[in-house]
């Protein structure tokens, strides 16, 4: 199942574009990821293969970033804040309330292949205390209430994924 | 807010999104128009230099200064970049900016890229500002339909691109260096020898300023060096400056005010004071790698200059506050600190790499209630290590430490002392997750109720 050739030539034209093709390194790894669900061993190929980059080149960036997954993931990724601010509001709580909602812990995917929850570092939305993201996009401040209906709504209506995951 | 005049932040309504006709109405791009027909790009550089615009990542260089790094016999291309990585904890300000005024941005950016003589601008944005990005993409598109970027801007000689570049996430990449390998599709170690201004991004001049810095040009050239300098509160101050609050606030959010307003001011006035029941403890005044203050602090100027002349160690940063209140042990928010600064460490030097972790299992010790007498003068001395570290972050991580131990060493020593932490308080995971009642929302001016998504 390789990139579709719209969305391949896309890359390429990008890739044309830029000063350099590994400019373009980031964008292409964010959508192989969007593609395959995650950084698969073959995305990786691929990646180096559309940028003229070694595997190891991708993986050094692969593994550095927090929104790139060398692993499976689900397809809605939350990502809890855990930094001073969202920590004093409660994150301790928003995360245990997660795991306990969908039974898993922190790192793990559900079942069903939906949700994956990982701890994440200040998120720039301290105004909205506690904040977790859902594929990037924001959600705070957090109450049990308002996290069962965003996870209900997530689950009635499978909203389109946001870019960034 | 008396008194004061907002410029680049006209509203903080994080969902009006200024048009482009909304931005020209306020005399956008007008600046920009006026000097592609009449100034030479030295004389914008001029200007800058002239008004003192200060940095405003949090290292508060000149940017008139960095700007007259790049030499003018400089090599082509040469490019600008606009720094909205912004993953500093507690800080927020950029968020707002762009989500308000991306084309302020955009038009400081064009004309940094025309003083310059530069033919291309990025705008490096980190993930979770997805939204932002889309905005500023919006407002990227509607820049070009109305021919203020792209080739032969307005009809002049002059021709200037901008390109978005999405991050995928790591503190480090907000570092000027860090920053121009992540563009290069590099991992974003810091290290880099010599000037970005010689060779920077592929080995070319390269300007690296933060967004809010460059939102400022515009106004300044528009209304010149002399209406911006008046705009602070003293000389060494000039200028307006966003301040983000948050924490323990009655209305946590972003305030434009004149450079240098007090921190009591800020955090009383405009933030509207402590939670109802909540005593002000202490604040770290801009962002995490900065040191604590305390009430005594609050008649301090928040600018460079007043701030280093503090004390050692102490520094604006980017002037976001974040409050403690009476119920807040220090030693946890400075555990949760470090715990950040040891996992963003890009791993590059030694002392950052081994050192921050260290420095967290000693902290982690002593918020256990497990800390050994000998464990001060052992953070002490891994905070001097610090100092050895290749970049700025890992002194700046040492920051909210050596503050904790030097300002309020007797809280410290409390939990070695009782084998536990002294103040009273409810286990974490027992506190009702609700929203702090009393917290006003700046957009509705109401009490703020769970309201998701943001």
């Amino acid at each position: 199942m390789m990139l579709p050739e719209d969305k391949r030539e896309q890359l390429q034209t990008q890739i044309l574009e830029s000063e350099a093709p590994r400019e373009e390194a980031i964008n292409v790894m964010f959508a192989l990821q969007k593609h395959y669900g995650y950084l698969s061993d073959e995305a990786v190929s691929e990646a180096a293969h559309m940028l003229g980059m070694t595997t190891l080149e991708i993986e050094e960036l692969a593994t550095f970033y927090d929104f790139l997954y060398r692993e499976p993931v689900g397809t809605y990724v939350i990502h809890v804040c855990d930094s001073s601010i969202c920590w004093m509001y409660g994150e301790e709580t928003v995360m245990d309330y997660l795991s306990k909602t969908l039974a898993i812990a922190p790192g793990e995917t559900t079942a069903d292949g939906l949700f994956t929850i990982l701890p994440v570092c200040c998120v720039g939305y301290c105004d909205h205390a506690p904040v977790m993201l859902i594929n990037g996009k924001p959600y705070g401040p957090l109450t049990p209430d308002a996290i069962d209906s965003i996870l209900l709504d997530i689950r009635l209506n499978h909203p389109e994924c946001e870019e960034v995951k | 807010m008396a008194g004061s005049q907002s410029f680049i932040l006209h509203n903080r309504l994080e969902h009006q999104t200024m048009t482009l006709d909304e931005y020209r109405r306020t005399g956008g791009y007008q600046g920009l128009r006026e000097l592609l027909n009449h100034e030479a790009p030295e004389n914008i550089k001029k200007t800058v230099l002239d008004s003192g615009l200060q940095g405003r990542g949090g290292a508060g260089f000149p940017a008139g200064k960095k700007w007259q790094l790049l030499p003018d016999d400089a090599p082509h291309p040469r490019y600008i970049v606009a720094n909205t990585d912004e993953m500093e904890p507690g800080t927020f300000k950029d968020r707002l900016l762009l989500s308000v005024n991306p084309h302020t941005v955009i038009e400081g950016m064009i004309i940094a890229g025309y003083a310059n003589s530069a033919q291309k601008g990025y705008f490096f944005i980190r993930p979770s500002y997805q939204q932002v990005a889309l905005k500023f993409e919006k407002a990227l598109s509607e820049a070009r339909a109305g021919g203020f970027l792209g080739q032969k801007i307005l009809g002049s000689d002059f021709s200037f691109e901008i390109v978005v570049h999405r991050s995928a996430g790591r503190y480090i990449c907000g570092e000027a260096k860090g920053l121009i390998h992540a563009l290069q599709g590099e991992r974003p170690h810091p290290n880099i020898e010599g000037h970005l201004t010689e060779e920077g991004l592929w080995g070319r001049p390269t300007i690296v300023n933060n967004a809010e810095t460059l939102a400022y040009v515009p106004h300044i050239v528009r209304n010149g060096a002399q209406w911006f300098r008046d705009l602070g509160k003293h000389d060494k101050a000039p200028g307006n400056k966003i301040y983000s609050v948050c924490g323990r606030v009655r209305r946590p959010g972003v305030f434009e005010l004149p450079f240098g307003t007090s921190l009591g001011e800020i955090i009383e006035e405009h933030a509207g004071g402590m939670l109802p029941g909540y005593e002000f403890k202490a604040c770290l005044p801009g962002g995490a790698s900065t040191r604590y203050l305390t009430k005594e602090f609050f008649h301090v100027e928040m600018d460079f200059e007043s701030m280093s002349k503090i004390g050692p160690g102490h520094r604006l940063g980017t002037g976001a506050i974040m409050v403690f209140d009476h119920t807040c042990c220090l030693v946890a928010i400075t555990l949760n600190l470090i715990q950040f600064f040891a996992r963003e460490s890009c791993g590059w030097c030694t002392p950052c790499r081994e050192g921050l972790p260290y420095m967290e299992a000693l902290l982690a010790a002593i918020a256990r209630g497990e800390g050994e007498a000998d464990f001060l003068p052992r953070l002490q001395e891994m905070c001097r290590h610090m100092r050895n570290a290749y970049c700025a972050f890992a002194l700046g991580a040492a920051s909210p430490v050596q503050g904790l131990m030097e300002d309020f060493e007797d809280e410290v020593k409390a939990h070695i002392t009782h084998k536990k932490c002294p103040l009273e308080h409810d286990d974490p995971n027992q506190w009702p997750l609700q929203p702090m009642p009393g917290i006003e929302d700046l957009e509705t001016g109401n009490e703020r109720h769970p309201s998701c998504p943001i």
